[in-house]
């Protein structure tokens, strides 16, 4: 009712102070301590990225103070320490692998310029949607805007492919994977089409095996998104990709309709799926072996025993920043840089960074949880979802607990696209728990009077 | 860089992530609990939502002595013809500014023919006759025949009327 009120919400900006600058302390820690693993001194520009990590968390920090003051306050810091874990081991990674060999590129510069770009692509997202309910006018835009960005790679001049994946295009200097892109869209897209066909899917339609099948016409949306991300899996070899949006896909589906079904459904068009891919492909079934017995064809499978040894050199505290050998690893800064931290930090640096993504995803389902609107809650559980699923893949292949696919482990791998869309999806998020959180507006309640409305004739 | 130094920043960075972390947790608890409601304000603003006049807590005691005996007297508790009263019988009762009102009230906010008391026997009903300034139980207007307990005042312009044993 008023400012007073004891149920106003908190907004909490000060603790999210707290832990951000918390979360700068870790990332220069971490550089710092690079530098001293590595050569024995502090690195002379340390300076300069402490000055330029607080400008980016304080100016993000401002941007959420100022145009989404309600919105949760701890996943800008949690996602500001995993990028700065991630910086500081790109730049440790960078040091190893051009000890090996001079002419290797550094990553480190491009990323930091990158994570800049990011937050710039946060504030933009928080300044463009000021209400997120706005983008369902957009449903099918994004649907059409997703599946262009994911053909993109496919177009011959633009397309281009590296390590056997077509899921790159490059522009002039720039290189960019649309894919990351697309998830963005695919969720809005979702969301907003299940917020409006839920109640269709979930009663029309006839009952089999006691799984409540909806109509042909309804299920048709569905089967051309199954139909993509196999797609993505015939055409571009991209297995990480085409197993997020299918699992993206079916969880929205399961919480928009209520119905469990849908999960047997989506276990059964996966397995399918994998079973085609694994006969069809021969790169799928080098994975397969790869994951079921890497020690089989060592020569094969030496990237993941490589990743393996690494985890076992780190064993329970890690070895310290600069003091293990993770450069030794192919794609130790992308795909691995989970295997690279466990080598360095340890189990118990792995498991906080664990706890810290299973945090985020925590926060993103409290959000979609709280949210009062079908597209908002649907939205969120879609982006909060497509996190903790690419998450599950990153680390179940580095670890070998499922087959080995390419996909990067949200903001500490390299790679310019997943970051920046990353910053992104962490702004609708804030956006939607902004909405969410916020008192409702004063309205002028017309109260009964006291007295007898008096009418004198 | 000694052997030592490197092992305490190890721990140390060890030591910053999971503090960093268990803050988070924490601010999350205070997030989910932290929003603790006084229960004394709460109780207030509920009472003052429902109900507004300090009348209807006034009704709610005589409305339990009220379910017994019956009541024998129409009161005129305030108003120009305050300390007025009339016996009742089985007869309906009128009232309003009119000569065929039972009590002929002296208030210009009362209609001529306004409200009328009536009994089935058991229970003593108000219904308004169409009054311009309505007829208030509480602070509710009343639109259907109401029944009224022992005690309950009913206003009818700035006249308030209560039945008594």
């Amino acid at each position: 009712m008023s400012d007073t009120s004891p149920l106003a919400p908190r907004k909490r900006r000060g603790a999210e102070l707290v832990l951000t600058l918390m979360a700068v302390v870790i990332g220069v820690f971490g550089y710092i301590a690079v530098g001293l693993g590595t050569t024995g001194a502090i690195p002379t520009d340390t300076y300069r990225l402490i000055g330029g990590l607080i400008l980016a968390a304080v100016g993000a920090h401002l941007a959420v103070r100022r145009f989404a003051p309600y919105a949760d306050p701890v996943l800008l810091p949690l996602v500001l320490c995993l990028n700065g874990l991630g910086l500081a081991m790109i730049h440790r990674l960078d040091m190893g692998r051009q000890a090996i060999n001079p002419d290797r590129a550094a990553f480190a510069t491009g990323q930091v310029i990158w994570t800049f770009v990011g937050i710039i692509a946060f504030t933009a997202v928080l300044v463009l949607v000021r209400d997120h309910r706005r983008l369902q006018g957009f449903t099918y835009t994004f649907g059409l805007v997703a599946i262009g960005l994911l053909l993109l790679p496919l177009i011959p001049g633009i397309g281009q492919e590296i390590n056997g994946a077509r899921i790159w295009i490059r522009l002039g200097p720039f290189s960019f994977q649309p894919g990351e892109a697309a998830k963005v869209c695919l969720a809005i897209f979702f969301a907003g089409y299940l917020v409006v066909k839920r109640d269709v899917l979930a009663l029309a339609g006839k009952r089999l095996l006691g799984i409540d099948l909806p109509r042909g016409r309804d299920l048709g949306p569905i089967l051309l998104g199954w139909l993509i991300s196999v797609g993505i899996l015939v055409f571009q070899r991209d297995l990480g990709s085409s197993l997020l949006f299918f699992g993206l896909f079916v969880v929205v589906l399961f919480v928009a309709t209520e119905r469990p079904g849908w999960l047997v459904v989506g276990a059964l068009l996966f397995a399918v799926g994998a079973w085609f891919g694994y006969t069809a492909f021969g790169h799928v079934r080098v994975r397969f072996e790869a994951w079921l017995d890497p020690f089989s064809n060592p020569d094969q499978n030496g990237q993941i025993i490589s990743a393996l040894f690494g985890l076992a050199h780190g064993g329970v505290l890690g070895r310290g920043w600069g003091l293990g050998s993770p450069e030794l690893t192919p794609f130790s800064f992308s795909d691995f840089i989970l295997a690279s931290l466990g080598e360095e930090l340890g189990l118990t640096g792995l498991m906080a960074v664990l706890l810290i993504y299973g945090l985020v995803v925590e926060r993103g389902l409290r959000i979609a949880l709280t949210c009062r609107d079908g597209f908002g809650k649907l939205l969120g559980i879609g982006l909060t979802m497509s996190f903790a699923i690419q998450v599950f893949i990153v680390a179940g292949g580095v670890t070998r607990l499922i087959p080995l696919t390419g996909l990067t482990a949200p903001f500490l791998a390299q790679g310019g696209s997943s970051i920046v869309m990353n910053w992104a999806i962490i702004a609708l998020l804030l956006r939607i728990s902004d909405q969410t959180r916020r008192p409702a507006p004063k309205t002028s309640r017309v109260d009964a009077d006291d007295q007898t409305q008096v009418v004198k004739l | 860089m000694s052997e030592l130094t490197l092992t305490l920043i190890k721990f140390g960075f060890l030591a910053v992530l999971w503090i960093f972390v268990l803050s988070a947790v924490s601010v999350i608890r205070t997030d989910i609990f932290g929003t603790r409601v006084p229960t004394r304000p709460v109780a207030k603003a509920a009472k003052a939502g429902k109900t507004p006049t300090p009348a209807t807590p006034k009704k709610k005691a005589p409305k339990k002595r009220g379910l017994r005996g019956r009541p024998s007297v129409l009161q005129i508790v305030e108003g120009p013809n305050a300390g007025q009263s009339v016996p009742l019988g089985d007869e309906p009762l009128l009232l309003g500014r009119g000569t065929d009102a039972a009590i002929r009230l002296n208030d210009d906010y009362v209609s001529t023919r306004h409200a009328r008391f009536a009994s089935n026997g058991e229970q003593w009903f108000v219904e308004d006759l169409g009054s311009t300034n309505g007829t208030y139980i509480g602070s509710q207007r009343i639109t259907s025949p109401v029944p009224v307990p022992i005690g309950t005042q009913v206003r009818l312009g700035k006249t308030i009327v209560e039945l008594r044993k």
